[in-house]
């Protein structure tokens, strides 16, 4: 990928030589792109990014398709650039069923099935979850989808190199991936578009990505990312078994060590490195801050963290309370990560969690035997 | 994001736990929004001779509650009662905007906590 920074600087529109090697270093990234997901070649479209595909995907078919309907299906769960999308469209004139989901966050495929009316055009449920990690019934749904003629979508920005996708076998008409998440450069994303998919371009101007998405190609990142798919699908098996191993031993660990705690998410259908929990009678962002003093980079679900008043919309949407939610912690594991690690955290974590405790008025009443206020 | 000020408060916060038999017990806040303050008052001869807090929050309300014990112990009811949200937030090196709300809630604590030794007062000398 360096390369294509200050060396082979070619314009991949342009006729001369280093336009032809800049399009023959595009065209095998989207060749590896094409590979993982069993699609075809001019099937793949780089973007800016998953925000940028996820965008794409949803106005693309809604403003393409509104004369046949109005109508979209999501989920309540999904990324914020799917939400947001869907709630911009619903100002402008579109219908959005937003299903929800269950205990572990996970989509019912008869619910969807349910959902659809005769003005559907599209379905949009994303992959795995980014929080809590639920991998959903993507074939499922997909076949669904088929079987009524509507579009399915998936924002598979977290599933990508974690789990196998099939577009053929899974019926996806559309598919988002991120280059970041996969150990590539940030700022480069794709979106997977079936061959005869009716649907417009987000952005306007040249006629790059055969006329589909205007604006010089990001050379280094497109580079980037196609490597980055290959490498991760080619180890994912390998990869997978231990992080799963890994995950296990953090989360079983964790529940082992320290009473009160709840695990988000489902306990097998979940993404590899992740693990998420809830920490009762304490909050997530003091949680953050100790471990961060320990060397433990983790995020959490909690309000605090954000800004907002609300905590994580998707761990209100698997029925935490208010203040479950704000004591959640979420920890990614990755490829650098090692048994180490994991031990490191359990043997650091609890008594984080026991000081916490200690200062919180909460704790103190539930050991009078009151609940939470 | 946090002044130094404002870890040191978080990681040894000053005047945690309770008080047995406290003079004036002041909580705020409420665990759906995600902060819960409690202060708890020993005063003698109208001076706050010790208090103690119990905080669930993030760090700036916990690094605010331990600030705005320190700020009131020795002193008056009447000078307790003058400490603002804004002399917790500068005695703390400033918070980030995000988290003013902590700085109001520790103030809030401290002058619920003193109306309540006050009530208690009243209905002492009532009985």
């Amino acid at each position: 990928m360096l390369p294509y920074f200050n060396q082979d600087f070619g314009n991949p529109s342009s006729i001369h030589l280093y336009g032809r090697q800049a399009r023959k270093a595009v065209d095998k990234a989207r060749e590896s792109t094409a590979k993982v997901l069993n699609a075809k070649f001019d099937e793949i479209f780089f973007t800016g990014g998953g925000t940028e595909s996820d965008n794409w995907a949803i106005k693309g078919i809604a403003f393409a398709n509104k004369n046949k309907g109005k109508h979209i299906i999501t989920s309540s769960i999904e990324h914020h650039a799917v939400l947001y999308t869907c709630e911009y469209l619903e100002k402008m004139g579109f219908e959005v069923t937003y299903l929800p989901v269950d205990r572990y966050g996970m989509v019912d495929p008869q619910e969807v099935e349910r959902a659809i009316r005769s003005d559907t055009i599209l379905v949009s449920i994303m992959f795995a979850n980014n929080e809590i990690g639920t991998i959903q019934p993507i074939k499922e749904i997909g076949a669904i989808a088929k079987s009524k003629d509507v579009y399915f979508h998936t924002d598979a920005v977290q599933a990508v190199g974690s789990v196998d996708i099939d577009v053929e076998d899974m019926n996806i008409d559309l598919l988002s991936l991120s280059g970041h998440k996969i150990y590539g450069p940030k700022g480069i994303g794709a979106l997977y578009i079936r061959k005869g998919t009716k649907i417009v371009p987000l952005l306007h101007g040249g006629a790059q990505e055969r006329n589909r998405r205007a604006g010089t190609e990001n050379i280094p990142g497109i580079v980037g990312l196609g490597k980055a798919i290959e490498l991760a699908h080619t180890n994912m098996e390998k990869n997978n078994k231990r992080l799963i191993g890994l995950r296990d031993r953090l989360i079983n660990g964790i529940m082992n060590r320290i009473d009160h705690v709840l695990l988000n998410g489902h306990p097998n259908l979940r993404l590899p490195g992740n693990v998420n929990l809830s920490f009762e009678y304490i909050e997530g962002e003091s949680l953050l801050l100790s471990l961060d003093m320990k060397g433990i980079a983790a995020s959490s679900g909690s309000a605090c963290t954000s800004g907002s008043l609300d905590p994580s919309h998707v761990l209100l949407a698997i029925g935490l309370s208010h203040e479950i939610a704000h004591g959640s912690l979420r920890i990614t594991l990755g490829e650098d990560n090692t048994e180490e690690d994991v031990d490191y955290v359990l043997e650091v974590l609890p008594p984080i969690v026991q000081r916490l405790r200690e200062m919180s008025p909460l704790f103190v009443q539930e050991k009078g035997g009151c609940q939470y206020v | 994001m946090y002044s130094d000020k404002v870890m040191d408060h978080f990681t040894n916060p000053r005047n945690v736990g309770e008080l047995e038999n406290p003079d004036g017990v002041g909580e705020v806040g409420n665990a759906r929004c995600g902060d819960i303050m409690r202060i708890y008052l020993k005063v003698e001869n109208d001076v706050i001779v010790d208090v103690k807090f119990k905080t669930f929050g993030c760090g700036a309300a916990i690094a605010s509650s331990s600030m705005a014990t320190e700020l009131i112990k020795g002193k008056t009811i009447d000078e307790a009662l003058l400490i603002t949200n804004k002399a917790v937030t500068q005695a703390l090196d400033g918070l980030p905007p995000v988290k003013l709300h902590c700085s109001v809630l520790a103030e809030e604590a401290i002058q619920k906590a003193i109306n309540d030794y006050k009530e208690k007062q009243k209905n002492k000398l009532g009985a």
